[in-house]
């Protein structure tokens, strides 16, 4: 490509990350300057506190889930890769990639998008969301606008329409199943500008 | 050695008396006598214009050299988002999944890719928030040869470095004594003079006193900063009984605007050398401090502005809204307590120049001390103040509409964005409120066309 810039050369394992990710060296350098700006006592990685700091997220029902999403279960921080591999599940859908049939799968496919989707209903990863881990999800976003019955039928009805071998909790096939139709690409995920 | 060291000694000490005096001299006559009398040599303003064409040299030769190294030298988008953040709302996007999914008995109850939205919210703002970047000093365009602003230019040629290099003898070892010097020349007579001031019987002689001797001590600081102002639109300056709202950027805030008027400020009482100038000023003229645990008591603060302003001797009040330090690119929530008294407020905009010197106090980022040090070794500061035409309530608003409008002029003039978050977002958790709101528009949506459905 000819140009680098001594930011980028900074970062190890750039060029790694930028293959995995699918980022252009301009977004990483910007990923780079907010996770910086987000580190404020410039330790290297960021922890649930600095998350916990930006206010727009606090603001989000389903905020502390989100956070959650970013630390591997028994981490306590998270380093720069990371951040950007878990920012990568919400680039668009690459739609001119060629199909290579020995490489991994992009993270930013569609079934990516799902899994990282999946994983925030399904808290304790057993693979398959309970009835309970239904009833927490509907609770945070519902905040207490409804009553407990209220929330309990809705998760017995979706549970309901979902759940095809009848185990009482819905897989992650069942949910890919049940979200068939939505447009995945254009609901997770975000327009980075050039 | 004894009687060879000593005649050399006598002709040191000679010397540095000599040179003692002179620099006094020159500095008394240079500075602080056009401080007494509010005049100006134009000596700051030929070296802001120098410095400027020595920026500009830097900067084209660090492009030069960029070049031809095929350095990245600006850092891409460095004034536009890295996102571009979806501007539907969730009623938009829960009806777009309802329409594309197959069974109509789904209409209107919750779908898992309900959750996509708030997912995706949260994203968005890991990524880029309008709040954290308020409290970040602005990023430059081009270098102003401080290392502290120097974010993505490197060593790109040995003149570039032996200009900073002189750049840094300049304004640690000439510099930065000269503005102490004056720094506490100014405190100093601040001090002695308004005790002084303090014995004399309440009257006019008093009140033309104080003004002289506030405005002359005040004028030494802002040539112990180097710092540059234009004042616009004098014809609009705050008259008595009333109050003055700016935004705050610094410290440094009051200083500027207290050296070409005067003002009653206000304020909580601090100890040491705070509270010794605190307790000198307010002998001179009357100015309202208050005690730790008075400040808590709302009322009590109210009653004692609007005691101050009814009375039409006393100097109008000095406010920031804000309540907290903001990096200069944008107007924070006003808070509504100075617009609640009901007396004409007169709007001042104050915009810094950032390329002689970044006045925003990151509080939490240093200290009083240090900031005051940076602030005395950058090249300059320079700034613009404007006042605004005088504002009063109008009918039917409340004090937190008015509180808004004033806001939105002030952000207007200066060049500011205009935002709506709260200042105290700094220090403070958000307010759970917030998440309230959310959670109360989505369930609108989904329980309340569900009870739509019950009842058909």
């Amino acid at each position: 490509m000819g140009s680098t810039s001594s930011t980028l050369l900074k970062i190890p394992n750039v060029e790694v990350l930028m293959q995995e990710t699918g980022f252009s060296p301009a977004h990483i350098i910007r990923l780079h300057d907010r996770f910086k700006a987000l580190d404020k006592e410039g330790r290297g990685h960021l922890c649930p506190q600095d998350f916990g700091a930006i206010k727009e997220l606090a603001m989000n029902p389903i905020g502390d889930r989100i956070i959650g999403a970013f630390f591997s279960p028994g981490k306590e921080t998270v380093d720069f890769h990371t951040f950007v591999k878990i920012l990568a599940h919400f680039r668009p859908v690459d739609k001119d990639r060629p199909k290579e049939p020995n490489s991994p799968e992009p993270i930013n496919s569609r079934s990516n998008k799902l899994k990282f989707a999946f994983q925030l209903y399904d808290q304790d990863k057993d693979g398959k969301i309970s009835r309970d881990e239904l009833l927490k999800v509907l609770r945070s976003m519902l905040g207490m606008q409804v009553t407990e019955e209220q929330l309990e039928s809705i998760a017995d009805r979706t549970i309901q329409e979902a759940d095809l071998d009848r185990d009482e909790a819905i897989s992650f096939e069942e949910f890919r199943k049940s979200l068939e139709k939505v447009n995945i690409d254009h609901k997770m995920s975000i327009r980075f500008l050039r | 050695m004894g009687p060879f060291m000593s005649p050399f000694n006598n002709l040191l000490c000679m010397l540095l008396g000599i040179s003692f005096t002179v620099w006094f001299t020159l500095l008394l006559v240079f500075i602080i006598v056009p401080a007494i009398f509010g005049v100006s040599f134009g000596i700051r303003r030929l070296y802001m214009k120098t410095l400027l064409k020595v920026f500009e040299w830097a900067t084209m030769r660090m492009e030069r050299g960029a070049k031809e190294k095929n350095h990245l030298l600006y850092k891409p988008c460095s004034l536009n988002s890295i996102i571009a953040k979806e501007s539907t709302s969730l009623e938009e996007e829960l009806k777009d999944i309802r329409r594309n999914c197959s069974s109509p008995e789904l209409d209107g109850s919750f779908d898992m890719s309900d959750a996509f939205y708030f997912c995706r919210r949260g994203i968005e703002s890991i990524v880029d928030d309008e709040v954290t970047k308020c409290f970040t000093a602005e990023e430059l365009e081009s270098w102003n040869l401080l290392t502290r602003s120097n974010y993505n230019f490197n060593h790109i040629s040995s003149r570039l470095t032996v200009l900073w290099g002189l750049g840094v003898v300049i304004r640690y070892g000439f510099l930065l004594p000269l503005r102490l010097t004056l720094a506490i020349t100014g405190v100093g007579l601040l001090v002695v003079l308004t005790a002084m001031i303090g014995f004399l019987p309440n009257g006019r002689m008093k009140n033309f006193l104080s003004e002289k001797v506030h405005l002359m001590c005040y004028r030494i600081c802002v040539r112990a900063l180097t710092a540059i102002i234009t004042y616009h639109h004098s014809e609009n300056k705050p008259k008595n009984g009333g109050i003055c709202v700016a935004n705050h950027t610094s410290p440094i805030d009051v200083i500027i605007l207290a050296s070409d008027g005067c003002y009653a400020m206000v304020g909580q009482i601090h100890g040491g050398l705070m509270g010794l100038i605190q307790r000198s000023m307010v002998k001179a003229c009357p100015h309202i401090w208050f005690e730790r645990s008075e400040v808590k008591d709302r009322h009590l603060v109210a009653k004692r502005l609007s005691d101050h302003v009814k009375d039409k001797s006393k100097l109008p009040i000095l406010i920031f809204p804000e309540g907290t330090c903001i990096n200069n690119t944008s107007v924070m929530m006003f808070k509504k307590g100075s617009f609640e008294i009901g007396s004409t407020v007169y709007p001042v905009a104050i915009k810094y120049d950032p390329r002689f010197g970044e006045a925003f106090w990151n509080s939490s980022q240093f200290g009083m001390m240090n900031y005051l040090l940076r602030m005395m070794s950058s090249w300059a500061i320079v700034c613009s103040v404007w006042y605004l035409p005088p504002m009063i309530r109008q009918e039917g608003e409340d004090a937190m509409q008015f509180a808004n409008r004033v806001k939105a002029a002030i952000a207007r003039q200066g060049g500011l964005v205009d935002l709506l978050w709260d200042g105290g977002l700094k220090r403070g958790k958000v307010k759970d409120t917030f998440k309230e709101e959310q959670q109360k528009l989505y369930s609108k949506i989904l329980v309340g066309t569900q009870e739509v459905r019950s009842r058909s």
